[in-house]
């Protein structure tokens, strides 16, 4: 009998695709070496892209383009509502327009650092080089950046760099550059090159003899369990935020696909690198379903605080001066209100919980621009941040310009994936991971307009080039199809779980499953983790789990649309992956980046890292539900970085 | 507050639907309507009814993919996505009537749910600019005049939902049209393919079975992103522009 706690170590993994040599060589020798596949045989190779964010419209089209064959899912009614939509800060790259030292080794080392020295040089590097032509594409395509009156582009500092690199579209920088990518898509798709299943779901993966060679895919609309077979699977799937019930991600954003793909052998990397975000709209009541993010450019000019004393519930305009605490300030005289995401998050949760919080439930503080409003006028703290405040009264019915805001962290994007090696093929040989659903880039913090920028680099650049290596070794043979036993295997296992799904007729709905665990995950795996905790949580969850599967109500048919069950299947899976996330929490006994574990801190409590037991990414293989896993640690080298205790105070 | 509501019901595209009375009660002003109708699922579960389905995603009012008629006018009496509405802008007590987009290029899916592939594939016709990848100049080859840029942007703020054809009384597509027409046409990047690209779009808008257009403005008033109405002017402008240099050749 395994207990909740145990794992078993196995072999280390290696990333045996990243060359040796110079860092600023790699990429160009990758490209060199890899094997090109001849135009003609494209046309006989298939390839499945899943999802249409960033990473998998642009990589759907870039392939297409090269001619292969690509049929490509996703779950919403058109691939143009993928979540990359939503970010919208902006996007880095090293262009250096401003002339202001920026070059693409100083986005190297800041996304290193950034990650608190766990992500791969190697592929940071890459990042770094290809963020140059990323800008280039996307102009060509016409997506309307932030422009200067000389005609040329805009860019701004974000998230305490200290050169200007972030190009942007308003606030809505992300639309912008989806709508590009989905552009890109539209064009291949009326060329025919791309068979595109909008409404379709991917719930299993097809591995035949060691390699990826398909997928199970449900149609929502008539709920048609389908096969799609293919030389090559690409998960572009997103992150796991979802786990947690609210995060800032759409209700829709699930972790099925990449976790069906760890089920069937791709290791799972660092599942416990969540990163919370600092500036997000408080939580109403019960009834919320989803958190809204505000940009964290209004950390900038706005002030943090909460009263002084313990339940002080006066308004905040009738707290004197002297009786608030700026806490942020007080802390961290140097940096102030502009310390990193995950310093903010922690703030904010530590006064929140000596009883000093604001708003319903005592889970806020406050930012306030009372002081910017009389240093700058109303006027240039709206031409700043108008459409912020606007959407911040739309939600809660209060005037920032007259009230303080209030603001709480909550959970916004997960560095953790599947593991990848350098050509973004996971531990199985033809599954690919780009964008969030891999792991690579961002090592234990993402730094604020890196996520898009990950995104693009994955489809635009690195899997097209990567992609023919692996399909040149593999050329196109024999089919797969319906009667392989492996397919019908599979088949049937998708099918009895949602038929158990939908036969259970018990007494609880899928949403009061989904939010009972990710309170459990906020509570125990969110801004501070302990050893007791995290065991808590990991007695608890198989707990949930078997009574999910006695209690679930789901109505209706599996034969038709049906909104109860995608919801109950996609609970299935994150019953499992939140016990991966809590028990990688558990081992990783250090702090470092957004995973802070109370016991590793500084005296003055910052996040202690503990290079030489932890300097590793730990990619986790999948043993069965309620087994022990084995960890496999594949080491991080850094020659170019070297590991530093950051300091903000 | 306590509420009652009138919600179009329909099992499939093929059944007959009709309107469903509902009553709701314990609704926090702070709710979203779609938190609110999320409430009334919670409850149709547990009495082993089948919830209302309803499209939704980002619930931030970016991702266009929530789309309710609310009292006859879509996405409700604010002018924003049905996901940013909020309860607060009813009265307790209030008869509300939940209906999904209406027009024949939108056929109902379930419920409130409809098919709006036919957007996707008026963009397939020409609303992109072809850019392979790989074959982009430098960004600052080309400077675009930050008028022009502007303008650019504030026709891409479309969001694809819809509201402007379930608000006109033709379900006309042509300010969603337009926007795409605008955004890529006025951008030096967008010039090559000006003329194909606008002929294209609107011939797939009208096989799609949209209206036409009378200019009645209603779409521009549902907008929740404030495309204007002089989008519509400045494509059919396009239009003629590129019917005449065609006729010439």
């Amino acid at each position: 009998m395994t207990t909740y706690a145990d794992y078993t170590t196995g072999e280390p993994v290696a990333d045996t695709k990243a060359p040796a040599g110079p860092v600023n060589e790699r990429w160009d020798t990758r490209r060199f070496e890899a094997k090109l596949v001849n135009p003609a045989n494209r046309r006989k190779q298939t390839v499945i892209v899943v999802g249409t964010g960033l990473a998998g419209g642009s990589a759907g089209a870039t392939l297409a383009e090269q001619g292969y064959r690509v049929v490509q899912f996703c779950y919403q009614d058109s691939p143009r509502r993928a979540h990359s939509i939503a970010a919208q800060g902006g996007i880095n790259a090293a262009k250096n327009y401003r002339n202001d030292g920026d070059s693409i080794h100083r986005l190297f080392y800041d996304t290193v650092k950034g990650g608190d020295f766990r992500s791969r040089e190697s592929n940071v590097h890459r990042l770094a080089q290809i963020s140059v032509e990323i800008i280039d594409q996307c102009v060509a395509q016409g997506v309307p950046f932030a422009r200067e009156y000389g005609g040329l582009l805009d860019t701004r500092s974000f998230g305490g760099v200290q050169v200007s690199r972030t190009f942007y579209a308003r606030g809505q920088t992300g639309q912008q550059l989806l709508l590009g990518a989905y552009q890109a898509l539209s064009r291949q798709i009326a060329a025919g090159g791309i068979e595109m299943h909008p409404r379709t779901e991917m719930l299993d993966l097809i591995v035949v003899d060691g390699r990826a060679r398909g997928i199970v895919a449900r149609d929502l609309i008539t709920g048609k369990i389908g096969t799609y077979f293919a030389d090559a699977v690409v998960l572009a799937s997103g992150g796991y935020g979802n786990v947690f019930y609210l995060s800032t991600n759409a209700m829709n954003s699930n972790a099925t696909a990449v976790w069906r793909a760890h089920r069937r052998g791709a290791y799972f990397a660092n599942p416990c690198f969540t990163q919370i975000h600092p500036t997000c709209i408080p939580r109403t009541g019960d009834h919320q379903s989803k958190l809204t993010l505000m940009s964290e450019s209004l950390r900038n000019d706005g002030r943090i605080w909460v009263p002084k004393a313990k339940g002080d519930d006066r308004p905040p305009n009738k707290i004197p001066e002297d009786e608030r605490d700026y806490y942020l300030e007080r802390i961290y005289p140097s940096f102030g209100n502009l310390v990193p995401r995950d310093i903010a998050s922690r703030a904010a949760k530590n006064v929140c919980d000596e009883g000093r919080g604001v708003g319903p439930g005592g889970q806020g503080v406050y930012l306030d621009f009372a002081d910017a409003i009389k240093r700058m006028g109303r006027e240039a703290v709206e031409a700043k941040y108008g459409n912020l405040f606007d959407m911040y009264q739309r939600i809660t019915d209060e005037d920032p310009y007259k009230v303080p805001m209030r603001i709480y962290p909550a959970v916004h994007y997960t560095m953790g994936g599947l593991w990848v090696d350098y050509d973004l093929q996971t531990t199985i040989p033809g599954l690919f991971a780009i964008g969030e659903a891999n792991f690579s880039d961002h090592g234990a913090n993402r730094l604020g307009a890196s996520a898009l920028m990950q995104g693009l680099a994955d489809g635009y650049f690195v899997l097209p080039a990567t992609i023919n290596d692996y399909l040149a070794r593999n050329p196109h043979k024999d089919e797969v199809d319906d009667a392989h036993p492996v397919v019908q295997e599979v088949l049937a296992e998708t099918e009895d779980r949602l038929n158990l799904l939908l036969s259970v007729d018990g007494d609880r709905t899928p949403d009061s499953f989904h939010r009972e665990l990710g309170e459990l995950m906020w509570e125990f795996c969110g801004m501070a983790r302990t050893d007791s905790g995290l065991r808590k949580a990991l007695e608890r969850i198989p707990q949930i789990r078997e009574e999910f599967w006695r209690r679930i109500k789901v109505p209706g048919t599996g034969e038709e649309f049906n909104q109860s069950l995608e919801k109950a299947n996609r609970i299935v899976d994150y019953l499992e992956l939140a016990e991966l996330m809590c028990l990688d929490a558990l081992h990783r006994a250090e702090s470092c980046g957004g995973h802070f574990r109370e016991e590793s801190q500084t005296p003055d409590g910052e996040a202690a890292r503990k290079d030489d037991e932890f300097g590793y990414a730990a990619a986790w293989e999948f043993t069965g539900t309620g087994e022990a896993p084995t960890l496999h640690k594949e080491d991080l080298v850094f020659e170019y970085v070297h590991p530093t205790q950051r300091s903000y105070a | 507050m306590k509420l009652t509501l009138r919600v179009w019901r329909q099992k499939n595209a093929d059944a007959e639907g009709a309107m469903s009375t509902y009553e709701v009660d314990g609704i926090s002003p702070d709710m979203s309507f779609l938190e609110m109708l999320d409430t009334l699922n919670e409850e149709l579960i547990l009495e082993g009814e089948e919830p209302v389905a309803f499209d939704h995603d980002c619930r931030e009012g970016i991702c266009g993919a929530c789309s309710l008629v609310i009292n006859g006018d879509a996405h409700g009496p604010e002018r924003t996505t049905t996901c940013q509405l909020h309860m607060r802008s009813f009265e307790d007590g209030d008869t509300i009537d939940v209906e999904p987009w209406r027009a024949a290029a939108f056929p109902v899916v379930k419920d409130l749910v409809v098919d709006r592939s036919a957007f996707d594939r008026i963009i397939q016709a020409g609303g992109y600019i072809t850019a392979p990848t790989g074959a982009a100049p430098e960004a600052h080859a080309t400077p675009v005049p930050k008028p022009d840029a502007d303008f650019a942007f504030e026709h891409a703020e479309c969001i694809g939902c819809g509201a402007c054809v379930a608000a006109c009384p033709n379900g006309a597509a042509m300010l969603f049209t337009s926007a795409k027409v605008n955004h890529l046409n006025v951008l030096p990047q967008g010039a090559p393919e000006r003329e194909t690209r606008v002929l294209d779009m609107v011939a797939q808008m009208d096989d799609e079975g949209f209206g036409g257009c009378t200019l009645a403005g209603e779409c521009a008033t549902a907008c929740p992103k404030g495309i204007p109405l002089v989008s519509i002017t400045s494509m059919n402008k396009e239009w003629l522009r590129a019917t005449r240099k065609a006729a010439k050749r």
